[in-house]
């Protein structure tokens, strides 16, 4: 008997970009983010994130178990879901209710609908609805930066909610220096993400650029301040991390297009019309729960199939 | 007459920056020494098998006619060492297939066929029946008979002739070497070609990771009398740009309609060792028998461009060139499109043109986990089609989806699976998908 040599299918070589490579990159891209709620929000911060991520692993770790699945967490995405969530959360939440909210976006949003790349909407999303709605107090009170004591603020948008004057530091803005949830505050470190992810080609630059595209269109027609509408609100994390998520959102080109309109509109329309200061994560769950049919109506157009208008000519 | 050349080539979709490796592009190719066996099967291209002419104990010259065919898409087969045969025997192809195969032991002489000679040209008939009669097929890989391609159906016309020598597979550098060796006889086959199909228009179309090839082709087009009618276009280094659609795409913008051959916009496609070796035989009269082949790879010790008779075992080519471990895995052709071979034993073909050779950590296939729908797959297609899709619509077997889909269309580059960093076998599942297809009566129009 000759040698055997070992046969499969082709293609004999693959790309080093594995799955958990790119969450490894999502997680480098949110660094400067996490390192500026912890220059703003202190101790309690890193504390948060922390938990999060150790409560996110550890159900995912155990609803593996329960399941009796093969064992993800090696992918980091649990990592992800749980430093998004944290970041979505003000500093001053109780942690025991960051627990929760990680169990639902693990357990209940990700795990029961299959795992990893299974999941209709973002799970870190869906726990902050979650939580908004069920501990609407501890999830809208905001510490103020660099406080000693447990001071809380409105929010920017908070206040021109509620009819109120608030007379923009564009700035401080930028840089974070104002009330907010721990990773929603600094659009500088969040930019810096942004330019991370697309250098990796981790995400293209479609979903981000078309959503806050959108929402500064709509902002200048509704006569709105459109630098405080880009700054406030989370916008930026939203658009950044949390809508170009690969699951809940088109695979198209095209549809990614349709899907980022989608989502700018319905954040401006719930800000300018709602009665909650913001919505962002109702507008990106929203378009995630769409996406299946965006992405259908988007499939792109085979090489060499005519097109209608071809298709109609061909018949003259 | 103006000759309308792009200054740059066509923009294409798609595609994976997979690593070139071409270390044996600058090494000149080495002759092999003369097998003390062939084992040459009856089958070297799409279409009917041949059937053997010679019989055990017959003795045979270099370029003797050992099988032929009466279908019109096939391709004779010669014998490529002189010698006897030894047995007509049942061999198992790459593909899986069981073809018969003539085994010749070779008396080291090399003797040619004395009833050799060039083809007499009197018209387009003649110059296809010299075509079939040389036993050439697309030597890129597909192996389709290249006289069938080159007879035009009547009521299409033909006016780019385009010479792929993209070789965007990695390791391989056959196509390069042929280039740049034989840049006179590429350039003698398109002259043939170009007068016998009345083509004014011709690309040679190479990839820009090949300079000495741009050079060495731009230098002898330069020389021929039609000069003017020909463009060396390099393109960009990016998989799978020597896809026969593709490069169309590239050179001319065109877009062969789905289902259709290039021919219904106008184009011919060869394969540059195609045409050099047209251009050879047209001169001697001596058919297909010796291929070039890269064989590189971490298990090869001295990689390099071999040239060898076609039907020499992998293990004779692998025993002269030199391992530095056992090889693992082998493959025919390059990473993205090669077939994986099961034993040593196996023999050259007609359109081999590399023999890569992993070993150990190269031969780890990616465990397949959960798709994260990043839109890698669907980005990177070439053909524009939703590779995930169809791997859902084959684990469900839902044929009307992979119809709707246009399984049937996909070539099968590998840039899918090669992009997927879920590491799902993305391609393996698509061939599922065509079977299914063909099995529940084929593609619906």
């Amino acid at each position: 008997m000759t040698h055997q040599l070992l046969v499969s299918s082709s293609p004999h070589l693959h790309t080093p970009v594995t799955t958990r490579r790119i969450m490894g990159d999502v997680l480098i891209a949110l660094c400067p983010a996490m390192i500026a709620s912890v220059i703003y929000f202190g101790w309690r911060a890193l504390m948060l994130l922390v938990i999060s991520v150790a409560t996110c692993v550890l159900c995912e770790y155990v609803s593996r178990r329960v399941m009796k699945r093969e064992q993800t967490i090696q992918d980091l995405s649990a990592v992800v879901t749980g430093v998004l969530l944290a970041m979505n959360v003000p500093s001053s939440l109780n942690p025991l209710e960051l627990m929760f909210g990680d169990l639902i976006a693990i357990v209940v949003v990700k795990q029961m609908f299959g795992g990893i790349g299974q999941n209709f909407v973002n799970p870190a999303l869906m726990a902050r609805i979650i939580l908004l709605n069920s501990f609407p107090g501890d999830m809208a009170s905001w510490p103020v930066p660099f406080a000693a004591d447990a001071s809380t603020s409105a929010t920017p948008l908070g206040i021109l909610s509620e009819g109120g004057t608030y007379t923009p530091d564009y700035l401080q803005l930028f840089l974070g220096n104002r009330g907010g949830s721990l990773g929603e505050t600094c659009a500088l470190a969040l930019l810096l993400g942004f330019i991370y992810l697309l250098a990796r080609k981790v995400i293209a630059p479609t979903i981000p650029l078309i959503y806050v595209g959108t929402v500064a269109v709509l902002s200048f027609f509704m006569g709105r301040d459109v630098l405080v509408d880009l700054l406030c609100g989370g916008l930026l994390l939203g658009a950044i991390f949390m809508a170009t998520d690969y699951t809940t959102s088109p695979i198209t080109t095209k549809g990614k297009v349709i899907y980022a309109i989608g989502c700018g509109c319905i954040t401006m329309l719930i800000r300018n019309f709602g009665s909650l200061p913001e919505g962002v994560s109702y507008a990106i769950v929203v378009m995630n729960i769409l996406t299946p049919l965006i992405e259908r109506a988007t499939r792109p157009h085979a090489f060499g199939v005519p097109r209608k208008k071809e298709k109609e000519a061909a018949k003259q | 007459m103006e000759l309308n050349f792009p200054k740059k080539p066509f923009r294409t979709h798609g595609g994976a920056a997979v690593p070139h490796r071409k270390h044996t592009a600058q090494q000149e190719s080495v002759v092999m020494p003369i097998p003390a066996e062939v084992v040459i099967p009856m089958q070297q291209h799409a279409g009917a098998p041949c059937v053997p002419t010679v019989k055990r104990g017959d003795s045979v010259t270099v370029g003797q006619k050992i099988g032929e065919s009466t279908a019109f898409v096939s391709a004779p087969i010669h014998a490529s060492v002189s010698g006897t045969v030894t047995s007509v025997e049942k061999v198992l192809m790459p593909t899986g297939a069981s073809v018969d195969a003539v085994v010749i032991q070779s008396d080291g002489s090399m003797t040619p066929d004395p009833d050799l000679k060039p083809p007499v040209l009197n018209s387009k008939e003649d110059f296809l029946k010299a075509v079939r009669e040389s036993g050439l097929v697309g030597l890129g890989g597909a192996g389709f008979p290249t006289h069938v391609k080159l007879n035009i159906p009547e009521g299409k016309t033909v006016d780019t002739l385009i010479i792929n020598v993209a070789e965007c597979e990695p390791y391989l550098t056959a196509d390069n070497r042929e280039a740049i060796e034989n840049a006179q006889s590429v350039l003698d086959g398109v002259a043939a070609v170009k007068e016998q199909l009345g083509i004014h228009r011709v690309f040679l179309a190479v990839e820009d990771n090949k300079p000495k090839a741009i050079q060495m082709l731009r230098q002898a087009a330069e020389k021929t009398s039609f000069a003017a009618e020909v463009c060396v276009l390099p393109l960009r280094a990016r998989y799978p740009q020597g896809a026969e659609k593709v490069l169309i795409q590239s050179c001319t913008g065109r877009v062969v309609p789905m289902g259709k051959l290039p021919a219904d916009v106008g184009c011919v496609v060869m394969n540059v060792t195609s045409v050099a070796f047209l251009a050879d035989y047209l001169k001697t009269g001596m058919p297909l028998v010796k291929k070039r082949l890269t064989v590189d790879g971490p298990a090869i010790a001295h990689p390099q461009n071999v040239i060898v008779p076609i039907g020499t075992r992998v293990k004779d080519i692998l025993a002269f060139v030199g391992c530095k471990e056992e090889p693992d895995k082998v493959l025919m052709g390059g990473p993205m499109m090669g077939t994986a071979i099961p034993n040593l034993d196996v023999p050259i073909l007609k359109q081999n043109n590399g023999l890569t050779c992993f070993t150990g950590k190269e031969t780890h296939v990616p465990k397949a986990t959960a798709c994260i729908r990043c839109g890698r797959c669907v980005s990177g297609c070439p053909m524009h089609l939703m590779p995930t899709k169809l791997e859902t619509f084959v684990q469900t077997k839902d044929i009307d989806g992979l119809n709707a889909y246009h399984v049937m269309d996909c070539m099968e580059c590998g840039t899918c699976a090669y992009n997927c960093p879920a590491g799902r076998p993305l391609v393996q599942a698509i061939r599922l998908g065509k079977g299914l297809v063909r099995a529940a009566g084929g593609a619906k129009k």
